[in-house]
Order: structure tokens, then C-alpha cells, then sequence
């Protein structure tokens, strides 16, 4: 067991974990942080897309003693005082997704993705989530709702 | 209700952003993995390596070792109490089915089949002491290629899957127009043809596809308490809780399913598996939580398959393209066993093959085989896309035939829009439709007469980048179903569904239905028609579904049926709550009934000022003080909807297509689509529907395979070799819509949770071969990947053929200096 220290969500954790833990089980099972999912076993779908200091990764790619000391934002943390996060609303309004299982991921993907670039065009948006798979949407409207979160300044 | 007919309709037609995002969006999910249980323990599941073998032994004594295991369970000391899991439509009285117990007890019938069941503390203690489960296995011929399999017998020594049964032909099952009275007889109809007119032959492959639902699947049951509780992820909650007591003889009032939110399914879990099963039993017998989830390795190698067919179309035409007959041969792969409703997959697309036209004779022909792989049943569209691809690729190539344009053969076949109802050769009656709106609709968005132009003017001048176009005039056949076509089917049970409208005292309303949505957005659809019909706000109806202790009766959701026939019992439900309603209603406003009108959420009296609204009654009937005599202090109305008829939504997709004539590579250019789905309810979330769709039968067209190799073993078995498309992949596309209401439910809605899955992937490979005919192609095989389109034109240019032996030159080898960079060029090492 190793011991980490990090923010998740604003909140400060310390926890003892094997050093085999991926991130994305450690915000599951140790933390109940259940809105970040996990879908595959390969790195390929996306679902479980975290920021880490800032930075989008697939938290099943991390382990969770590489987060120690960092900062971790997941969906369940992106929302501010009650307040959705553009990007949140955006998908919402364009309805850019329908099961709802990748888009926790996939709005952590385009809320990097943004911040990269601001006004992005469609394509740079689609490469710029070809690291999350979607099997509901067909990506059209999720492409779209990235176009509208850009237009109502999303970026921030 | 001509009353609230004639009420304007506030909410349907409206496209209300959805009451289900909003938790979705803030990862507030409860998705069945998410739950946790005090004293929960996990599963792992040891699965097994080769697709056909005898279990010699199983040696579980090191992973009884390993820690936190709580114990070990082979087929063998569960095989008197496991049960088999069931088939629910045997689509012939001597249908062959092999039983299926969850867990193998003495032979494996595929590669991922369970054998023994580890249960721990953890997850991952579970899958450590998986690996140290020692089984020996002797090893057994294995029936994988479709063809062979289906001429396998003990005499020619091929192999079986199931020896037992002596053959791999599980059920042979015909449908002929002329013994049904519905129409001529195919084969007179051919020789016909064959003197004086046109007959095209020809032989599709339907690829085996992976239906992929983005959650993997999910199994918790906690047997503490009363009633045994299991949350699945699953699309057929109340399917699942009826099988479970069918299969385990628990009784049917001590279970209690839950399908909490489902991420996706697609038919993928319209399914009881072996899992929940196993899961049930563990939790039985340990008297504690159990859960398991697979991985997605394990998804992809053990929730059922879909297609996976191989089709021989005969059309017989008169020269001037009036088709005279079409005659269907299948060969549809069941995998190891019959499953759920496996075997009637092919059936779906027995009455659709006909599809939009008037063709005089038709005859169906499918035999079920059984094979040594995953088992197959339904995915996105059921056998509909397998007919529509079969028709919609014939007709192109009968008009390639005929050299006229594809259109123009549709046209001269289909049923015209004033032929409506029109009973066709396969017996069913389409209520409505318009195939000549939808087809100019879509041309016009498409730009269909330029795009010809750009194809003659690249043709003309040799252009490496050919352009193809594509066309899918489609219809299907869903809102399932009629419970008595079903029996007549031989289908194990009915087609309706169920709805009630409870009326809250503070004027509130819930909704329980038995059609439990993952991803479809019923919540929000359902909640704008009882909006209307109540006259009641948006925001004040919750629809309450998947749990079968609150909705507890349904048919669960798949065949494009909620809206259809969900939908229908909810208006039934709600009408009732009005006209109980009406009585109290009367009774306080001291009028008579027959002067009381209901309209926009208030009940009046005829030619005067007063009324009340529908939630002063409600809470009237709450308080019960002032009730007439004998009525019943309620307004909670119940409905069980059957439908008369299936609903056939229909519409025209093409596709454009650019194919790189020296490299193979297919590039999507546009893809415009009208379908014609009835009335609409909530255009967002059909058009979200119709997107969905169509990317999973694009994809079909141009990514998806499972592929098998030799000794049975899936090798598409993770995201990384199945190929699922993504954003970078896509494209935007043109979508709209013309209406021909249905006459068979009240809103005049038909169904389009499939619509865009079937009708996309004819399309697309119509529009591949469309840019390839110049050069003598017919047909390249699904998916249409580079390379096989770089072989079909190259193979019909009639070269090359061979020649490819190079490229299969080691990479990393001595020979290459280990940089597995070599020029092969000549065919062989530099």
C-alpha cells in the first residue's frame, strides 16, 4: 500500500492504495466518485476522461500513486455552485447525448479540447475527440454542441 | 375525447430539451455498477480458451487459496440446480436447441464460454484468483464457417458443434406467397423470366456484427430481505424477472428487477445472460449482495452478436423493369446456442424482403445453423437490416442490369402513395405512406442531379477520386407487436404494453411504463403526451420506469415499440383518468356530465363561466369529502395496449461516396435522409435517434466485423480491433422529413429507434459499387475496407490477383534488418 494525498473536486483525499490502483478505481471505489465511468479495458473509449492538474486524461491510463499531489477535476466537479459548466449546458441544449454513459468523458474531452482551442473548426472538433466513443449520437450532435458551447464562450 | 383532440397542442411537436439530462450531464447517474452493498462480494468469471472441448478437470484449489476468495463454483457443482437458459421463440415444433446452462458443466461450445465462477472480497481479488483456476481441456473440432457448418453431418465427418444433436441445423423456416394465398408462385414467376425477361442472381454477406452499448454489462443481486432484488443492465427488466422465476422456480412475487440507468443496448441486452443468472445463484446461495461487471474484452467475446447471415436473392424481372418475383435463401449464424430470441431474428426480415414494392410472388427461405462461436441475436434492427440490405443492393444491380437509373426502377415497383393501405405478397398491411414525398424530398436535399453530374464528369475525365451514389428506399416493420401474429408465430409471449397515470393530490402526475428507455428519452417524449392529453405542465409529469415493484407489468423496450405502443397504452391511461375525472368534475360543478368539457386542463360547464382544473379535481378526489355516490375516491387509471398492427415508418437515404481508385480508401462526401416516421412528438430527439442509427449502419457498411480465425478465437475482442467508429470518422448529416400518420394508434406515430440502421447501410455500399461498376465490380463485401475495394477493382480489372505475397513479408526479421521496413515492391524482400 502507498499513500497518496491530491484534490479531487476541490476536496482534499488521503488515501492508502495499491500501487496497481488505476485512477479511475480509485475515484470509484474509494471515493464514490461514480459519475466517472469506465468503459473499456484498452484506453480506446474515453469514458472515463478526467482532468488531471488541468489536463484532460483517460483515468484509466493513470494509476492512481502517479495522481499523488495533483489535482483532479471530474464531471461531478466541473459544475460550479450549482452553475453548469458551459460545455454542460451545451450538450443539454443540442442534445448531445442520449444513454449518457460517455458523456461524462466526452465532455471533459471538449472542455480541454476548448481550452486548447477556442473556436474550433467541425474538424478540428471531431479529431480533437477521437479519443471518445459514443455508440448512441452518431457524433453529429455532440460535434454540434462543442460548435455551440465555443460560440457562447465555452473556453472559460 | 373529441374534446381534448381538439385541444391545440401545446407540447407534442415540440422539441423540449430532455428531463433526463440533467443527471447525466453532472455524472448523478446510477448506472448498476455504480451500486454498492454492505457485505457485497464480487464475481470473476473463468472463461474458456478454445471454442469446441471437453473439461477433463478443473483444479480450483490455488484460487480457493488466494485471498479474500470466498469460494469457487464450477458447472459441475451447480449443473442439478443452474437451470438452462431459455429460448422464447422456437421458430419450428422441431427446431434443434442444445441446452444452455450458465455455467459449462462437461464441454465448452465456444471461446468465452463460463466455466468456473470465483467469488471475493474484490474485484480484482476475484480476477487474481481467475487466473489460478487450473482446467484441463481436451479439445474437440469446432464448427466455425457458416457454409461448412451447415453441411456438416456424421457421415462427411464435418464438425458439429453440439454432437449430440447430429447435425448443426437447428431450424429450416419457409414463407411462401402462393401455399399463403398472399401472392404467385416464385419459381413459375423465374422460369418466366428466364425465357422472356430478367433474372439476377446473387449472394450478399451479412457479416457478424458487435452491438457495443458503451456500458459494459452489469449484475448486482442482494437476496436480503423479502424479495430478492436484481439490478441489471438490461433492456428487459420485466422479461428478466419473468425468466428468472420460469427458469430458477422461485416464485415470480419474490423477485424484483431493476434496470437503474442503462447505457445503451441496441437489442445487446434484450437478452438473459448467463451472468445474472450466475449472479442470482451465487447470491442465493452465499445469502449475500453479489455483483459482477464485465470487462469490455469479455463484452465483445460473450454478449450475443448479431447478423451474421449469408443471403442468395433471386429476382425475376420483365424487361421493363417490372419486377415478377424475388426469392430469398438464407443462411443465418445462430452461434452455440438458440438464444433468447435468437432464431427468430431472421424471421423479422421474412416480410420485409419485399419491402416497398408490389412484387406479385415471393418466396423465404432460412435455415438456422449452429456453430462453435458467441451466439447471435438481436441487434439494432433484427433482421430488417439484413432484408433491407438484401432488397436495396438487388434492385441497384437489377437497375445496373437494365441500365437505367435506380430510381426509375423503384419508382416503377413501388407502392404509390394513393395505394394506401396496401396488403403486400408477404401478407402484412402497410396503413400509410408516401415513397414518392420522401424520394424528392431527399433528392433535393441531397442534390441529387448535380452529384450525377460531378459522378459523369469524374468518370469522363478518369479521375482517381470516383464518386458513387448510393440508395436506400426502405421500410420496416416495428412497434412489436400484435400478441396474436406472435403466437401465430410461435414467439413464447405477447406484444402489448403497459401504463398508469397516477394523479397526485397537489396536481402532480406519474407515469409507470412498462417500456424501460436507455438513452431513447421516453422520460421527456412521454411527459409532452400526458402534457397534452391533461393539460398539465411539461415539468409536472414523472415518468417512473425499469423497476418492476413500480412499473410492475410491461414488455420492456426493443422493435422500435415504446413510442408506438408504450405511448398508446399512456394515452389509453390518461383518457381513463379524464373520464373519471368528468364524473367528479360534474358532480361538483353541479351540472350534468353531458355538459362538462374538458379542454386545455379544465373541466367547464357548456355556455358558462365555470370550471375547474384537473388538479382541483385531483385533490378533491384526494380529500374524498365531496365525492358523487359510489365513486371511488381515485382518478389512477390503468391501460394494457395491444396493437392491431405493426407500424412500417419508411423513408429515402443516399449517399454519396468517394472512392480513391489507387489506394481503396472510401471517404463519406454526403449522406441526406427524409423518413417518413407519422406524427412526430420531439423532432430533438427523433433526429438524435435517426444520427445514431445511421452511424451504426454505416459503420456496418464500412468498419464493423467480428472476425474469427481459424481455431474459433475472436480476434476482434477489444476496442482496438473492433472497430468502432469515432468522431474523426463522420460526418455531419442532412436530415428531414415528411408525414404520413399511422392509422393504427391515436397520435399517428410509428417507431425510428431503428429506422436509421436499417436503411443507411445499403446505401452506403450501393453508392461504393455505384463508383466501381465501371470497372466491372458487382459487389465488395462488407465491411467495405480499403483493402477489399483496392482487390475488387484490381480483381476485375483482372490483375494482381496473387500478387500480394510481399506485403505478408515479415516485418521484423533478420531479412529486414529487424526494421520491418522493406521495400516489397517486387513482391518479395528487397
Amino acid at each position: 500500500m502507498t499513500r497518496i494525498n491530491l484534490t479531487v473536486d476541490g476536496a482534499k483525499v488521503a488515501d492508502d492504495v495499491e500501487p496497481r490502483m488505476l485512477l479511475v478505481q480509485y475515484l470509484r471505489e474509494k471515493l464514490g466518485k461514480t459519475g466517472t465511468v469506465i468503459g473499456c479495458d484498452t484506453s480506446n473509449c474515453g469514458a472515463c476522461t478526467v482532468h488531471l492538474d488541468g489536463t484532460s486524461v483517460k483515468s484509466c491510463n493513470v494509476l492512481a500513486v502517479q495522481a499523488d499531489g495533483a489535482e483532479v477535476t471530474t464531471i461531478e466537479g466541473l459544475a460550479q455552485d450549482g452553475e453548469l459548466h458551459q460545455v454542460q449546458e451545451s450538450f443539454r441544449e443540442c442534445h448531445g447525448l442520449q444513454c449518457g454513459f460517455c458523456t461524462p468523458g466526452m465532455i471533459m474531452q471538449s472542455v480541454d479540447l476548448l481550452k486548447n482551442n477556442p473556436n474550433p473548426s467541425e474538424q478540428e472538433i471531431r479529431v480533437g475527440l477521437e479519443g471518445n466513443l459514443c455508440r448512441c449520437t452518431g457524433y453529429h450532435n455532440i460535434v454540434k454542441s462543442v460548435q455551440h458551447a465555443a460560440s457562447q464562450g465555452g473556453a472559460q | 375525447m373529441t374534446a381534448v383532440q381538439e385541444t391545440p397542442t401545446a407540447e407534442i411537436g415540440k422539441d423540449r430539451r430532455r428531463k433526463e439530462d440533467q443527471r447525466l450531464i453532472t455524472g448523478r447517474t446510477r448506472w448498476t455498477d455504480n451500486i454498492t452493498l454492505p457485505g457485497m462480494v464480487h464475481l470473476a468469471m473463468v472463461r474458456s480458451p478454445f471454442a469446441h472441448a471437453k473439461i477433463t478437470n478443473i483444479e480450483t484449489s490455488a484460487a480457493l487459496a488466494s485471498p479474500n476468495v470466498v469460494r469457487v463454483i464450477t458447472g459441475a457443482d451447480v449443473a442439478d440446480e443452474q437451470g438452462s437458459l431459455p429460448n422464447a421463440w422456437p421458430i419450428t415444433p422441431d427446431q434443434k436447441a442444445p441446452a444452455h446452462p450458465p455455467i459449462a458443466v462437461d464441454r465448452v461450445v465456444f471461446a468465452g464460454e463460463i466455466v468456473a465462477v470465483i467469488v471475493a472480497r474484490s474485484a480484482a481479488e476475484a480476477r487474481d484468483a481467475a487466473e489460478l483456476v487450473d482446467i484441463d481441456y481436451e479439445e474437440l473440432p469446432a464448427a466455425l464457417e457458416l457454409k461448412a457448418a451447415a453441411e456438416a453431418t456424421p457421415e462427411n465427418g464435418g464438425a458439429l458443434a453440439h454432437p449430440e444433436l447430429g447435425t448443426n441445423k437447428s431450424a429450416f423456416w419457409k414463407f411462401d406467397s402462393a401455399e399463403a394465398g398472399t401472392g404467385g408462385n416464385v419459381d413459375e414467376a423465374i422460369a418466366k423470366a428466364r425465357e422472356g425477361g430478367v433474372v439476377l442472381e446473387r449472394e450478399y454477406r451479412q457479416q457478424r456484427l458487435i452491438p457495443a452499448f458503451m456500458e459494459p454489462r452489469s449484475t448486482v443481486v442482494d437476496p436480503t430481505g423479502e424479495q430478492i432484488t436484481m439490478w441489471a443492465a438490461t433492456q428487459i427488466p420485466h422479461i428478466l424477472k419473468f425468466l428468472l422465476a420460469a427458469v430458477t422456480g422461485v416464485s415470480e412475487a419474490k423477485i424484483r428487477v431493476i434496470a437503474p440507468d442503462v447505457g445503451g443496448g441496441f437489442g445487446g441486452k434484450l437478452q438473459t445472460t448467463p451472468e445474472e443468472f450466475i449472479t442470482f445463484l451465487v447470491a442465493r446461495k452465499l445469502g449475500k449482495p453479489v455483483k459482477y461487471t464485465e470487462t469490455r474484452s469479455e463484452s465483445l467475446m460473450a454478449a450475443h452478436h448479431g447478423r451474421d447471415q449469408w443471403q442468395k436473392l433471386t429476382i425475376a424481372a420483365e424487361k421493363d423493369g417490372t419486377v415478377t418475383g424475388l426469392k430469398v435463401e438464407l443462411l443465418a449464424d445462430l452461434g452455440s446456442h438458440v438464444s433468447l430470441i435468437g432464431g427468430g431474428v431472421p424471421v423479422l426480415g421474412a416480410f420485409m424482403f419485399n419491402a416497398i414494392y408490389k412484387f406479385p410472388a415471393y418466396q423465404f427461405n432460412c435455415q438456422t445453423v449452429l456453430t462453435n462461436k458467441t451466439w447471435t441475436d438481436a441487434y439494432r434492427g433484427a433482421g430488417r437490416p439484413e432484408a433491407t440490405f438484401g432488397i436495396e443492393r438487388i434492385m441497384d444491380d437489377l437497375a445496373a442490369e437494365l441500365g437505367v437509373d435506380p430510381f426509375e426502377l423503384r419508382e416503377k415497383n413501388w407502392i404509390k402513395h394513393e395505394e394506401f393501405p396496401f396488403t403486400t405478397v408477404a401478407g402484412l398491411e402497410y396503413d400509410s405512406g408516401n415513397y414518392e414525398a420522401a424520394t424528392a424530398n431527399a433528392k433535393a436535399m441531397f442534390g441529387y442531379d448535380e452529384l450525377r453530374a460531378e459522378q459523369a464528369r469524374r468518370r469522363e475525365s478518369g479521375d482517381k477520386v470516383q464518386l458513387g451514389i448510393g440508395i436506400s428506399t426502405f421500410t420496416e416493420m416495428c412497434g412489436l407487436a400484435p400478441s396474436r401474429v406472435l403466437g401465430s408465430l410461435d414467439y413464447g409471449a405477447g406484444g402489448w404494453e403497459h401504463a398508469s397515470v397516477r394523479m397526485l393530490p397537489t396536481g402532480k402526475v406519474e407515469v409507470l411504463t412498462g417500456a424501460s428507455a436507455h438513452g431513447q428519452g421516453h422520460e421527456t417524449a412521454f411527459s409532452q403526451i400526458v402534457a397534452d392529453r391533461l393539460g398539465v405542465a411539461f415539468e409536472d409529469v414523472e415518468v417512473l420506469h425499469g423497476d418492476t415493484q413500480v412499473a410492475h407489468k410491461g414488455l420492456d423496450t426493443y422493435g422500435s415499440r415504446s413510442l408506438v405502443v408504450g405511448g398508446e397504452a399512456i394515452v389509453k391511461a390518461a383518457d381513463k383518468v379524464i373520464d373519471k375525472a368528468k364524473v367528479i368534475a360534474a358532480h361538483l360543478l353541479e351540472a350534468s356530465e353531458d355538459d362538462v368539457e374538458f379542454s386545455g386542463g379544465r373541466f367547464t360547464v357548456k355556455g358558462t363561466d365555470q370550471g375547474l382544473a384537473m388538479a382541483e379535481i385531483a385533490l378533491a378526489t384526494f380529500a374524498a369529502h365531496n365525492l358523487p355516490d359510489g365513486v371511488e375516491p381515485s382518478l389512477d387509471s390503468d391501460a394494457t395496449f395491444d396493437p392491431v398492427n405493426f407500424n412500417y415508418p419508411h423513408g429515402t437515404h443516399l449517399c454519396a461516396m468517394e472512392v480513391d481508385t489507387e489506394t481503396g480508401q472510401v471517404t463519406m462526401r454526403k449522406y441526406a435522409a427524409c423518413d417518413d416516421i407519422g406524427n412526430i412528438i420531439n423532432p430533438l430527439i427523433v433526429e438524435g435517434q435517426l444520427h445514431g442509427g445511421l452511424v451504426q449502419g454505416i459503420a456496418q457498411a464500412l468498419w464493423e466485423e467480428a472476425v474469427y480465425d481459424d481455431a474459433g478465437t475472436l480476434v476482434t475482442g477489444s476496442f482496438v480491433d473492433y472497430l468502432l467508429p469515432t468522431s474523426a470518422d463522420t460526418i455531419s448529416f442532412d436530415l428531414d422529413h415528411t408525414t404520413s400518420p399511422a392509422t393504427t394508434n391515436t397520435l399517428g406515430t410509428k417507431g425510428v429507434g431503428e429506422a436509421g440502421t436499417i436503411a443507411s447501410t445499403p446505401a452506403v455500399v450501393n453508392a461504393v459499387v455505384d463508383a466501381l461498376r465501371q470497372f466491372g465490380v458487382q459487389d465488395v463485401r462488407m465491411p467495405c475496407t480499403p483493402e477489399r475495394v483496392w482487390k475488387a477493382i484490381n480483381d476485375a480489372r483482372g490483375g494482381e490477383k496473387a500478387e500480394t505475397v510481399g506485403a505478408a513479408a515479415p516485418h521484423f526479421d533478420a531479412s529486414t534488418g529487424m526494421e520491418g521496413t522493406t521495400d516489397r515492391t517486387t513482391g518479395g524482400h528487397a
